[in-house]
C-alpha cells in the first residue's frame, strides 16, 4: 500500500501562504513530515488560487526536492504545467490525473512514456461525471487500460482511480467502488495498479479520520494498492500497515508497523 | 503444439553477500566467496538469474570430538586433534568452500578455553587455509559475547561471518561485527516472524543487510526437515516479492543436525533392516544438505567428507540451467 500524502496543497492555508511568499520551510516540513511518516509518494498541488500555477508547481517540486527524495505526485488538470513539472522531477514522477477522454489521453499518455512517468487514470469522463454502477465504470477504466497498451505505457505503471464519493453524499455509491476496484483487477495480465482520493469519503463528515481509514481497508480488501491520503494520520497508516499483514502481503513481525512507515519491506 | 511456459516475475531477490576479504580488502584470504542475489525460486533457470550457487562450509571443532561416532572420526583421520590441520584438510582435500570453525572449548565444561585461547585457534585457521572463514561459540550467551568479541578484534578487516546473534543476545556480536568489518550471523527458533524481526532490530543497529547471514535453524531429515524447508521456501517467496527483511541468504548446520538423528549413528548389527552404518550416516547428511538447499539454503554446514562429495555433485547438477 503505497500512501501518496496529499498534504502539499495550495487548498491548504499554510501552503497556500507559503507559496504566497515563497516561505519554503512550511512546504519542505510537511514534505519531510509525510516521508517520516511512510509515505511513498509525496502530492504537489498548487491549488486553485495560486497567482501563476505554472511558476508555483516548478517552485514546490525543487523546494521539496531540497529536502526529500521521495517521488512526487504532479496534481494539476494543466497539461502543459504538469509537462515543466516532469522535466525537474529527479525520481520518475505520477501524473495526477488523466479522465477516460481520448483527448486527455492522448495528451497525457505520451507525455508518460517520454518522461517515464506513472499515470493516475480516472474511471470517468467529462461526459459520464462519475458513473454510478459498477458496470458504467468499467468501460471507463478499459479505455484506460487499452490505452497504456497502445501508448506503450507499462501496464504497472497505470493507477486506475475506481472513485470514491462522499459518504454523505453517495452511501450507495461506496459498494460499486469496490466492486469496480475487484474487477479492474482483472482487466489485465498483469493488472493495471489502483488508487483513490481517499479524503473524499469524509468530506463534510464527521468522525473524519475513523470513516478514511475504515473505507482505506476495505479496499485495500478489494484490491488498493495506493492512495492520496493523509500521511500524517498515525492511525491511518498503522491501519494500512495492519491490512498488508492481514492480505498476506507482508510477513508478519513485531515491528509491522514501524516497518510499513520505514518504507523497508 | 508448444507448451507455453508460464514465468512468475518476481519484484525481489535475495541479497547478494560477500564473505572473507583479501589483502586489497583488509584481510588475508587468498579468495572471497559470494552467496545470494537469486531472483527467482531456487533452480528455477528459466525463471530468474542465479548468479551464485550455493556452498558448503565444513565444520571444524577447537576440541576433538570424541562423542562423534566412529565412522565419522574414521573418516576424517587424526586432524580432528587440530583444528588447523583439519581446516586445512577440508580445503585442501575434501574441497570444502569455507571454513565454519567451532569455538566450543570456550565451555566450562568442554575446555574452558580463555577468549585469548580461542583467538589463537581463529587465528592458526585462518594461517592454514586461504578460503573464508565462519566462527561461533559455544551456544552459551555471557560465554561467546567475550569470545565472539575478540575474535572480531583480533581478526578485524578479514570479514569473518561471526555467529549467532538472537534475538535475547544480539548487541554485542552485532556492534563486535559492525566496528570490526565482519558478517553476523542472525539466529531464530525456527520460526520466520522472528527471524525478520531480528533482521529489523539488527539492521536497526546500523548494519546493513548485505553483512547479515540467516540462520533460520533447521531440523534434520526425520527430525522436522519439513518445518525448515516450508521456512526456507516462506522466506525465499517473502525476498522475491521485495521483503528485504527476509532476503539475506541463509546458513544451515546440517552436519550438527543429520549426525544427531539416530538413523545416522546405530549399528547395522543393531538394526540390520537399515543396512550399513557408514553408508546410512553418510546419506543421512547428504539428503538433509540436499532438501535444505532445494529449499533455498545458501551455506550447508557439514561434516563428512563423502556426504560433502555427494552434494557438491548434486549442486553441479542444480546449476545447471535445466532445458524445457
Amino acid at each position: 500500500m503505497e500512501i501518496i500524502g496529499e498534504r502539499i496543497n495550495g487548498m491548504f492555508k499554510d501552503i497556500r501562504e507559503a507559496i504566497k511568499n515563497k516561505d519554503k520551510k512550511p512546504v519542505q516540513d510537511m514534505a519531510i513530515k509525510q516521508t517520516e511518516n511512510g509515505a511513498a509518494w509525496l502530492d504537489i498541488n498548487t491549488g486553485p488560487s495560486a497567482e501563476n500555477p505554472m511558476e508555483a508547481m516548478k517552485w514546490l517540486i525543487t523546494t521539496v526536492q531540497e529536502v526529500v527524495d521521495t517521488p512526487l505526485s504532479l496534481d494539476s488538470t494543466n497539461y502543459d504545467i504538469i509537462e515543466e513539472g516532469l522535466k525537474l522531477c529527479k525520481r520518475p514522477a505520477l501524473i495526477n490525473s488523466c479522465h477516460a477522454d481520448r483527448y486527455k489521453i492522448e495528451r497525457v499518455f505520451p507525455m508518460a512514456v517520454k518522461y517515464n512517468a506513472k499515470v493516475i487514470g480516472l474511471a470517468m469522463s467529462e461526459t459520464s461525471g462519475i458513473p454510478k454502477t459498477a458496470d458504467a465504470r468499467l468501460p471507463l477504466a478499459m479505455e484506460l487500460v487499452a490505452a497504456a497498451d497502445e501508448f506503450g505505457l507499462p501496464m504497472e505503471d497505470l493507477y486506475i482511480d475506481p472513485l470514491i464519493l462522499p459518504v454523505n453524499v453517495g452511501q450507495d455509491y461506496v459498494i460499486e467502488s469496490l466492486e469496480t476496484l475487484r474487477q479492474i483487477k482483472t482487466l489485465a495480465d498483469p493488472a493495471p495498479k489502483t488508487t483513490v482520493g481517499l479524503s473524499n469519503i469524509s468530506q463534510r463528515c464527521q468522525n473524519r479520520k475513523l470513516l478514511n481509514r475504515t473505507m482505506l481497508v476495505m479496499l485495500m480488501a478489494y484490491g488498493l494498492d495506493s492512495a492520496i491520503a493523509d500521511a500524517n494520520d498515525d492511525d491511518l497508516m498503522a491501519a494500512a500497515a495492519t491490512a498488508r499483514v492481514l492480505m498476506n502481503k507482508e510477513i508478519y513481525c513485531d515491528s509491522f508497523v514501524e516497518l510499513y512507515k520505514s518504507k523497508r519491506y | 503444439m508448444a507448451v507455453q511456459v508460464l514465468k512468475d516475475r518476481n519484484p525481489g531477490k535475495l541479497t547478494t553477500v560477500t564473505l572473507g576479504a583479501t589483502k586489497e580488502q583488509g584481510g588475508t584470504r587468498t579468495k572471497t566467496i559470494t552467496v545470494g542475489g537469486d531472483a527467482c525460486l531456487p533452480f528455477l533457470h528459466f525463471e530468474g538469474e542465479i548468479p551464485n550457487r550455493p556452498v558448503i562450509a565444513m565444520e571444524v571443532f577447537d576440541r576433538a570430538p570424541v562423542e562423534w561416532n566412529d565412522e565419522l572420526k574414521n573418516a576424517l583421520g587424526d586432524v580432528i586433534n587440530d583444528p588447523a590441520a583439519w581446516a586445512k584438510k577440508c580445503v585442501e582435500e575434501w574441497g570444502a568452500d569455507m571454513i565454519f570453525l567451532r569455538l566450543q572449548s570456550a565451555d566450562p565444561e568442554l575446555g574452558n578455553s580463555s577468549p585469548e585461547k580461542c583467538v589463537q585457534t581463529v587465528k592458526s585457521v585462518l594461517a592454514a587455509v586461504g578460503v573464508p572463514v565462519a566462527v561461533v561459540g559455544c551456544k552459551i550467551d555471557e560465554i561467546d559475547n567475550k569470545v565472539i568479541s575478540a575474535v572480531a578484534e583480533a581478526c578485524a578487516g578479514e570479514n569473518l561471518l561471526l555467529g549467532f546473534a538472537t534475538q535475547d543476545n544480539y548487541n554485542t556480536i552485532v556492534a563486535a561485527c559492525m566496528v570490526h568489518k565482519h558478517t553476523v550471523i542472525a539466529q531464530s527458533p525456527l520460526d520466520i516472524n522472528i527471524c525478520k524481526q531480528l533482521n529489523i532490530l539488527i539492521t536497526e543497529m546500523g548494519i546493513p543487510a548485505d553483512r547479515i547471514i540467516i540462520d533460520p535453524s533447521i531440523g534434520g531429515l526425520g527430525y522436522g526437515i519439513e518445518y525448515s524447508y516450508s521456512i526456507g521456501e516462506r522466506g525465499r517467496l517473502g525476498a522475491l516479492q521485495g521483503d528485504k527483511m527476509l532476503s539475506m541468504p541463509t546458513i544451515g548446520t546440517v552436519g550438527f543436525e543429520a549426525w544427531k538423528a539416530k538413523e545416522a549413528n546405530v549399528s547395522a548389527e543393531e538394526f540390520p533392516g537399515w543396512g550399513d552404518q557408514a553408508e546410512r550416516g553418510i546419506l543421512w547428511e547428504a539428503i538433509t544438505a540436499s532438501t535444505l538447499i532445494q529449499s533455498g539454503m545458501s551455506i550447508a554446514v557439514m561434516r563428512h567428507p563423502e556426504a560433502v562429495k555427494l552434494v557438491k555433485k548434486n549442486i553441479e547438477e542444480l546449476m545447471v540451467p535445466s532445458s524445457l
